[in-house]
């Protein structure tokens, strides 16, 4: 069935396309019908990947146009799995652009086709069973998520982050490159089936370079630090629709591939890139988590945030590799569980957020944080259901994101039993941290929240903002809606797992996680920690009785009345006595300014005295460490490579005749030894 | 299943009727130590009552957020608490959540206070957010760190387990880890209950206000409401402190009895526990506030240590 539901998915989003192409004048036509068959496809799609999980692998060729090439789509239970989070996504994103998209000023046909192009390659992405096919879909979806980006072109910051985000994206392509025909020249074939045994045939040090060479490649796609710094600019200047894919699912072709990679191809990976993916993934989330608290552009914050939320995966799948190599299987499932679940968490609840940022972004036209304000009253829908995203994203019970966190703290728990090296440490350490991310996505998403809806509005065009449109709302409702049932839902959303793990190590994760009566998530052994969201939410429904039988003793004399806030006795109380968002993230600044280096500027003009001042100008910036330290230094020794390359370049036909004899002569001498 | 929901109730009395005294004894012993006679124990439930009963003014400039806040914070701290084995090892909503559902629970009730904070849209209720926010996050870790350290003892993070794991080895408390776990969380304990030297919560001195920055603008019932789950978290706190490092005297199960024994020794142990809160307030100056992430770092420290040397010993 699901083959089927697969392949209409494909015909659906390429009829998008068309559509996209055929609405090229006329936009509204374009949206209505493009977005409508996204919509249809991106359906079709998560049913595809529901089914596809459980009916276990199927593997088939699409109809090929060129001779001796076969487009192999295999979809085992991995790959469903990544389908299915590309589904529901998609389906919500689809709805919400029907609203957001109405009287848009850039041409609706182009943003049509590349959206439709964008979710059939990253279908093909998650599905190709073929290095060259693979790698076909990979770049078709790089190209069309730059297209996306660079949608608003007639601005000089967009296109610099298209051009950031094609270069990187090339540099980790070119890794990935490479380590395909690594692994194809020692299989014969660029099968991904015959990978598995290629690989062990290998010596040693040349799997651990094709490790490294796929995590790094991957990595950039999924935003790993030090190879994020095209995310914060690129997700933010697409239109929010976009953002939202991107998030949500394009830097999870990053995830599908690393998981691929270490649970697919590699039979038993080497304890130490368990530890790298670890490493990587607590510093990810930690320094992610700290950038994102310094932003003040919701947008930034957001794609900040998804670097966070990467590193939390990784640590899933970090700790499930450095199981797998030490031996535990079981272990090694519930910490693969623990990545995979925050996998789909991460792609629902992110996606929700860009696209409240975005209906707070179509009505103000802001993306600034301290030009908004009081928008609770204004679009209740949307704050609403920012709020269900901001505390699902800070890993709040009893809502999604607190799950896939336990079920992380938990593997790490149990991981220190797991060996009696001194790398045990690493497990705990990591869980510190682990609290220490999420404590700090908490204080960062309560200043999301906070600043942008709570209070008064802080310029006149947050005081204006309207509502959302019904279709905006409905995409966001449906992604709120998921949060809270794959929060209380736990304990059957688990279970879909099981073929994913079994897949990988030949254990159900469900078998060890689920007890008394499907209702209680438990941890390993039958004395390990248990937790139930559900329970929790019924406890809070029982507990809500107290309020109301203390209200009933005593509160219901009491007059309740509307007053203005404390103004501190100053004439009124207005949006400048609130305190900003630069000023609510202040304490953290000083606090982790060896990370930042903060930098302020305040200049005061007065007359009289200079406690009078009559204009004052405040500037504060910190420090893009990565950028300084590390890309900038590298962009010049590139510069000056290519200067010092430039003396071969003679311009004189002679010498150019001469490379290509001496090129020749080379490879032929190659050829003859080979 | 009838005992289950008696035991619960019987709890969430006690959770109800032993916070508020906590707070009274603390702030009565407090004042005995600065040579005034201070109000008496009972004096936090004549406050509650006091502030149960008279209206409320509610900031024209605040939302629904600032009215759903109080009942959120009370509700998810009494939850919390009901995870927690007080008076028997045997935990109530055990099953439901242990260790890091209770400061999850807590976080989230913090969340909701701070945004509550932040919907006035007075300057004071950010700044409170701010650093609220800002020290428990500081916090957290080290945290996590004191209780992963027990968890990893007991080999669970159920509550019960770990309390009937301390019970069975007597003298485990006085192993370099558990003294140094103890420590941290203690240090923890400090901060999250805003107690000197982290915060003062007898001040309304803007400078230096974290918690009664936050809820200026809250007054009755939600006010009381706040203050009781305050109240009921510290007690929670302490009752962690000790069921998980010295619960001796604590039963295993749930037995008219024994609760009754449970309780004896669960008052005697918070009378200690508080002495010693009481004492670092009285001997301590309020910290500034750029030098509680020191002490935070001590705390991390502490834990780590705790960590490092439950292999090493």
């Amino acid at each position: 069935m699901s083959p089927t539901l697969f392949n209409s998915a494909l015909a659906l989003w390429l009829a998008g396309a068309v559509a996209g192409l055929a609405g090229f004048r006329r936009p509204e036509w374009a949206r209505l019908a493009g977005f409508g068959l996204a919509l249809l496809g991106s359906l079709a799609a998560a049913l595809a990947g529901w089914m596809g999980i459980a009916e276990g692998a199927a593997e088939w060729n699409l109809p090929s146009a060129v001779p001796l090439f076969s487009w192999t789509v295999r979809l085992d239970p991995l790959s469903s799995y990544f389908n299915l989070a590309l589904g529901v996504v998609s389906a919500a994103v689809s709805l919400y652009s029907f609203g957001y998209l109405r009287g848009n000023r850039g041409n609706t046909g182009v943003l049509v086709f590349f959206y439709n192009i964008l979710l059939l390659s990253l279908a093909l992405v998650f599905s190709a069973s073929n290095a060259f096919f693979f790698l076909l879909a990979w770049e078709a979806m790089a190209l069309a998520a730059y297209c996306l980006v660079v949608f608003e072109h007639e601005k000089a910051q967009t296109r610099r982050a298209g051009v950031l985000f094609l270069i990187m994206s090339h540099a980790g392509t070119g890794l990935l490159l490479t380590a395909f025909l690594l692994l194809a020249s020692a299989a014969g074939s660029l099968d991904f089936s015959t990978f598995r045994a290629a690989l062990s045939s290998l010596p040693e040090w040349e799997q651990g370079a094709v490790f490294v060479m796929f995590f790094l490649g991957f990595g950039v796609k999924a935003g790993i630090i030090p190879l994020h710094v095209w995310l914060p600019e690129a997700h933010p200047v697409a239109p929010s629709n976009v953002s939202a894919l991107m998030s949500g699912i394009v830097l999870k072709t990053g995830i599908y591939g690393i998981a691929r990679v270490c649970f697919d191809f590699f039979e038993a990976p080497p304890v130490w890139a368990g530890m790298l993916v670890l490493t990587a993934g607590v510093v990810s989330a930690l320094v992610g988590v700290l950038y994102a608290l310094m932003e003040n552009d919701l947008k930034r914050l957001l794609a900040y945030s998804s670097i966070e939320n990467i590193g939390i995966i990784l640590i899933g799948f970090g700790a499930s590799l450095m199981f797998q190599a030490l031996g535990h299987p079981s272990l090694a499932a519930i910490a693969l569980a623990a990545g995979l679940c925050h996998t789909l968490n991460h792609a629902v609840f992110k996606s929700l957020l860009f696209l409240g940022a975005g209906s707070v972004l179509h009505s103000t036209h802001t993306r600034n944080m301290e030009e908004m304000g009081g928008l609770i009253r204004r679009m209740p829908v949307t704050a609403l259901c920012f709020l269900v995203g901001s505390i699902a994203i800070s890993g709040l019970p009893p809502l999604n994101g607190f799950i896939s966190e336990w079920l992380t703290y938990q593997a790490l728990l149990a991981g220190f039993g797991t060996t009696l090296s001194l790398t045990r440490v690493m497990f705990p350490a990591a869980g510190a941290l682990l609290a220490l991310t999420a404590a700090l996505a908490a204080a960062c998403f309560v200043k999301a929240f906070g600043i942008t809806f709570l209070a008064l509005p802080r310029s006149p065009k947050a005081a204006e903002a309207r509502e959302a449109s019904l279709s905006m709302r409905a995409g966001m409702a449906v992604l709120a809606a998921a949060c809270v049932a794959l929060g209380l839902g736990a304990t059957w959303f688990v279970p879909v797992l099981d073929p994913i793990t079994r897949q990988a190590f030949g254990v159900d994760v469900s078998q060890a996680l689920i007890t008394a009566n499907g209702l209680v998530l438990s941890a390993g052994s039958t004395r390990g920690g248990t937790v139930s969201t559900a329970g929790m939410a019924l406890a809070f429904l029982a507990l809500a009785a107290l309020p109301a039988l203390l209200w009933l003793a005593w509160g219901r004399h009491g007059r309740r009345a509307t007053g203005p806030t404390w103004d501190c006795g100053l004439p009124g109380l207005t949006a400048d006595n609130e305190y900003t968002a630069t000023a609510f993230s202040k304490a953290l600044r000083m606090i982790f300014s060896a990370l930042f280096k903060p930098r302020r500027e305040i200049q005061a003009e007065y007359e009289v005295s200079p406690y009078y001042p009559t204009a004052i100008r405040f500037e504060s910036e910190i420090e893009p460490a990565f950028e300084k330290h590390f890309y900038d230094p590298l962009k010049l020794w590139i510069l000056a490579m290519a200067n010092r390359a430039r003396a071969v370049q003679a311009g004189s036909i002679q010498a150019y005749l001469a490379y290509i004899f001496v090129t020749l002569i080379g490879l032929l001498l190659f050829g003859v030894r080979g | 299943m009838m005992e289950r929901v008696l035991e619960g109730l019987v709890q969430l009395v006690l959770l109800l009727a032993v916070a508020p005294l906590l707070s009274g004894f603390i702030r009565t012993m407090k004042a005995r130590l600065q040579m005034r006679r201070g109000p008496g124990v009972l004096q936090t439930y004549y406050e509650l009552h006091k502030l149960l009963r008279k209206g409320m003014v509610i900031p024209d400039t605040a939302s629904w957020l600032f009215s759903a806040t109080p009942y959120i914070l009370f509700v998810t701290t009494i939850a919390a608490g009901l995870m927690l084995p007080m008076v028997a090892a045997q935990a109530p909503l055990g099953i439901f959540g242990g260790a890091l559902a209770v400061v999850y629970l807590l976080g989230l009730g913090r969340f909701f206070l701070a945004l509550g904070g932040l919907d006035t849209g007075s300057s004071f209720g950010g700044l409170g957010s701010s650093r609220e926010m800002t020290i428990s996050a500081l916090a957290e870790p080290a945290m996590m760190l004191a209780v992963f350290t027990v968890a990893i003892g007991a080999n669970s993070t159920s509550l019960a387990e770990i309390a009937r794991t301390a019970v069975a080895q007597e003298w485990r408390f006085l192993a370099p880890s558990q003294v140094l776990a103890f420590a941290a969380l203690f240090v923890v304990l400090i901060a999250e209950t805003g107690r000197i030297p982290v915060d003062n919560p007898a001040t309304h001195l803007e400078l230096t206000m974290i918690h009664e920055a936050m809820i200026l603008e809250y007054s009755g019932p939600y006010l009381a409401l706040i203050e009781w789950g305050a109240s009921i978290k510290q007690l929670l706190l302490m009752v962690l402190l000790i069921n998980c490092f010295w619960p001796f005297g604590l039963p295993a199960a749930w037995s008219a009895t024994g609760a009754l024994a449970g309780l004896a020794w669960l008052l005697f142990k918070l009378l200690l526990l508080a002495c010693a809160v009481v004492l670092v307030e009285t001997t301590n100056a309020k910290m500034r506030l750029f030098r509680v992430p020191e002490l935070m770092a001590v705390a991390f420290t502490l834990g780590t240590l705790a960590l490092v040397s439950t292999f090493l010993f």
